[in-house]
C-alpha cells in the first residue's frame, strides 16, 4: 500500500506517530499549545480500543501514565511548560523505578503562565534538570511536521528499549504549523520493552542484563513485585545501603551513556568545510537552515549543526568540528540554554556568540546572517 | 500458619512502624478482608503514597506499587483503566489522601473506578514525626501546631459520599473484626469505595495529646466509636464527641471503566457494519 499524504500540524502528526507506535494509554490534562494532541486521542483511541483519560491535574495525569505503564500499556502524556513543571515530581519517579513512558511538552513562553500561545525554547534546561536529584535524561526536538511523527515513534521506541521516561521537545511553531507529511501504511522496528525469561522465584525485578536493563514484568502476571520510588536493590525493595544506592544511581546513567550511539541523532548542513557552525533546534533550525544558505552565497563559510537528540547533548559530534571552528553561533529561543551546553564542550576552542529571544517572537534567518556577518 | 499469611511477604517482616501502631492492626484486616472475598493473589495490585501507611504494601505479597506523596489514586486509575481485570486495592494515610492527596482524591470518588481505598486515619503526619494533618481536630497539638491546631478537620466519610464514591464506611483497630468485614464490602463493591480505618499513633499523636499508652488508645476507639445501628438509638447529646463507625453510604452508579468500554464497544460494532 502507499502512504497516506495529508496536510497536518506538528501536534497531529504526533498522534499518528504515537498510534503507529502503538500508544495504548493516554493520560493528559489540557493545556495550550499541546491541547490538539489531547482531542484527536480522545477521538481515536476507543476506536482502537485503547484507554484515553482526561485526569484532574497534570501531576495525576503523569502518575496514571506510570500506572498503566506497569501493566504493560505503551504510555504517553502531553502538556506544555506550566504543566510540565508539575509533572517533574512523577517524571523522576519514572526514571528512577524505570518505567517507560513518553512526555511531549509543546514549548510556550514562560516563566509561569507566559505566553501561552507564543513559541517557545525555554524548556530546554527543564527537561535536563526540571525533577530533583541527579538522574539521566532523554529528549527528542523536531523540526517538521514529518519528523514529529517519525520522532514520536522514536520516543516510544527509546523509552521501551531503555526502560525511560523520553521528552519529545516540540516549540509551539513546529506544535502548530501545518506541512505536506506521508505517513506510511505500516512502520518497521517498533520496539516494546523486554520481558523476564524467568518465572516468579528467579525474576528479581532490578537485576540488570548485560546491556544494564533489567527485564520488565508487568503487573497482573503473577510476579508480584514491588516498585518504589525510595532507593531500592535489585529486588526492588528500599534500601539504606549507600553501596547499592551507588550502584543504581551509577547504572541508571550508564544503561544510557553506553548507548549514545544509538540514541544521540544530528542532522548537519554545509558542515565539511565550514569556518562558522550554527547550532540550533526545533523551529529555529529552520531560520538557521536559511541562514546558512544566505552566507554561503555570500561566500563565508558557514554551517548548520542541528541536535535532534537534544539530551543527551550531542557532545562527540560537536567536538569533532572543533579544528575547523572559528566561530560558534547558538540561536534558540530562550536567553541562554542550550548554549551553556555548547560552550562547555567548545571549551574556549572557539568563541560562542548567542543569538537569544525570549518576548515570544520567532528567531527569523535575517537576524542568524546579521549574527553571522557580524562575527566572520 | 493463618489463612491470610500466604499474603504477607514474611522475608520482609517484621515492619518499620513503631510499637502500639494501629497500623499493623489494619494491615491484618486488609490481608483478611482480600482473603474472605477470596481475591487472586496474582491479579491484585497494592498501590500506596508516602507515609506511615504507605510502607504496608511493602509487606504484602502482591504486585506493590509505592508512589509519591498524594499521588497513590493517579498511579492506580492508570493501572486499573489500563488493565480493568485486576483488582486495585489503595492504601493511604490522613495526610497522605486528604491534603497532598485530596484533589486526586475526590476526583476519584466522581469517576467511580473500581478501586477500593483504605484511609489509614490517625490524625497525624507519623513518617515526619507528628506535624498537625487534615485530620488533626482544632486545638489538638501536634509539633507544628505547638499552640493548639488552627485548623479544622475534615470528616473523610462525608467528603467521599459528596463526592461520589459509592461505598463509604468507617471502622477501626480496636473494632479488627468489623474492619475486616467493612474492608471486604467494598472490596465486593463494583464502584469507588472508601474505608476509614481509624488507627493510634500513640509515639507522635497520643504523646503530644496525653492520650497515654496504645492500650489506652485503642481503649479510648472501643469507647467513642458507636456503631450506625446503635447511633439511630441515642440523642444528640449522647453523641456528642462519638465516632459512628460501619457503614455509611452504599449506592449504585456506572463504573468508570465499564462506561469507557461501552463506548469502546459501540464504536467497534460500528466499525464492523
Amino acid at each position: 500500500m502507499s502512504p497516506t499524504i495529508k496536510l497536518l500540524q506538528g501536534n497531529e502528526a504526533c498522534v499518528e506517530g504515537a498510534l503507529a507506535a502503538g500508544i495504548q494509554f493516554y493520560g493528559g490534562y489540557p493545556i495550550t499549545p499541546s491541547t490538539e494532541i489531547a482531542e484527536l486521542l480522545a477521538e481515536k483511541m476507543p476506536r482502537v480500543g485503547s484507554a484515553f483519560i482526561q485526569m484532574e491535574d497534570e501531576i495525576a495525569a503523569m502518575a496514571a501514565v506510570i500506572g498503566a505503564s506497569l501493566t504493560g500499556a505503551k504510555s504517553m502524556t502531553a502538556t506544555s511548560g506550566p504543566g510540565f513543571s508539575l509533572k517533574q515530581e512523577n517524571l523522576g519517579y519514572a526514571i528512577y523505578t524505570e518505567i517507560p513512558c513518553v512526555i511531549v511538552n509543546v514549548m510556550r513562553g514562560g516563566p509561569s503562565t507566559g505566553l501561552p500561545t507564543s513559541p517557545s525554547q525555554s524548556d530546554v534546561m527543564q527537561a535536563r534538570w526540571g525533577t530533583h536529584g541527579d538522574h539521566p535524561v532523554i529528549a527528542l526536538c523536531p523540526s517538521s511536521v514529518e519528523e514529529t511523527f517519525w520522532l514520536t515513534i522514536r520516543a516510544f521506541n527509546l523509552a521501551e528499549k531503555y526502560r525511560t521516561a523520553v521528552i519529545l521537545l516540540l516549540d509551539e511553531v513546529v506544535g502548530h504549523m501545518r506541512e505536506r507529511i506521508e505517513i506510511p501504511d505500516h512502520v518497521d522496528n517498533v520496539l516494546t520493552r523486554k520481558k523476564p525469561s524467568v518465572g516468579r522465584e528467579g525474576y528479581r525485578p532490578y537485576q540488570p542484563d548485560a546491556d544494564l536493563i533489567p527485564p520488565m514484568a508487568s503487573f497482573g502476571e503473577g510476579y508480584r513485585y514491588h516498585v518504589t520510588g525510595l532507593t531500592h536493590d535489585e529486588t526492588g525493595f528500599p534500601t539504606n545501603d549507600t553501596e547499592k544506592a551507588g550502584i543504581l544511581i551509577d547504572r541508571l546513567h550508564k544503561k544510557i551513556d553506553n548507548n549514545l550511539d544509538d540514541i544521540v541523532e544530528i542532522e548537519t548542513q554545509m558542515m565539511e568545510d565550514a569556518e562558522i557552525m550554527v547550532v540550533a533546534y526545533g523551529s529555529t533550525a529552520r531560520s538557521a537552515s536559511r541562514a546558512v544558505k544566505d552566507a554561503r552565497a555570500l561566500g563565508i563559510k558557514a554551517g548548520l549543526f542541528r541536535p535532534i537528540t537534544i539530551w543527551p547533548f550531542p557532545a562527540n559530534e560537536l567536538k569533532q568540528y572543533l579544528p575547523q571552528l572559528k566561530q560558534v553561533i547558538v540561536a534558540e529561543m530562550n536567553l541562554g540554554q542550550l548554549i551553556l551546553e555548547v560552550e562547555r564542550n567548545v571549551a574556549g576552542k572557539a568563541p560562542v556568540h548567542g543569538v537569544l529571544r525570549g518576548d515570544g517572537e520567532l528567531i527569523t534567518p535575517t537576524q542568524i546572517l546579521a549574527r553571522i556577518k557580524e562575527v566572520q | 500458619m493463618s489463612a491470610y499469611e500466604k499474603y504477607l511477604r514474611n522475608n520482609r517482616l517484621p515492619h518499620i512502624l513503631c510499637s502500639g501502631c494501629g497500623h499493623g492492626i489494619i494491615m491484618g484486616a486488609i490481608t483478611r478482608a482480600i482473603e474472605k472475598a477470596d481475591l487472586d493473589q496474582d491479579r491484585t495490585v497494592v498501590v500506596s503514597g508516602i507515609g506511615c501507611s504507605s510502607r504496608l504494601p511493602g509487606y504484602m505479597d502482591f504486585d506493590t506499587l509505592h508512589t509519591t506523596h498524594g499521588r497513590a489514586l493517579g498511579f492506580a486509575t492508570g493501572v486499573k483503566f489500563a488493565k480493568p481485570e485486576l483488582n486495585v486495592i489503595v492504601i493511604m494515610g490522613d495526610g497522605d489522601a486528604l491534603a497532598i492527596g485530596g484533589n486526586h482524591f475526590i476526583h476519584a470518588c466522581r469517576r467511580n473506578i473500581n478501586i477500593t481505598t483504605i484511609i489509614l486515619n490517625n490524625n497525624v503526619y507519623g513518617m515526619t514525626s507528628g506535624q498537625f494533618s487534615p485530620m488533626t481536630p482544632q486545638g489538638h497539638f501536634a509539633t507544628t501546631a505547638p499552640y493548639g491546631n488552627v485548623d479544622r478537620n475534615f470528616d473523610i466519610c462525608e467528603l467521599s459520599r459528596a463526592a461520589g464514591a459509592t461505598y463509604v464506611a468507617r471502622g477501626s483497630a480496636y473494632h479488627a473484626v468489623m474492619l475486616t468485614d467493612l474492608i471486604t464490602k467494598a472490596i465486593f463493591n463494583p464502584g469507588f469505595s472508601v474505608v476509614e480505618a481509624i488507627s493510634q499513633c500513640p509515639t507522635y499523636y497520643g504523646r503530644k495529646n496525653k492520650q497515654g499508652t496504645a492500650v489506652d488508645m485503642l481503649n479510648a476507639q472501643k469507647e467513642n466509636c458507636v456503631t450506625v445501628a446503635a447511633s439511630a438509638k441515642i440523642t444528640s447529646d449522647q453523641m456528642q464527641g462519638k465516632i459512628i463507625i460501619g457503614e455509611l453510604h452504599k449506592s449504585e452508579a456506572p463504573e468508570y471503566t465499564a462506561v469507557y468500554r461501552n463506548i469502546v464497544d459501540s464504536l467497534q460494532a460500528k466499525e464492523m457494519k
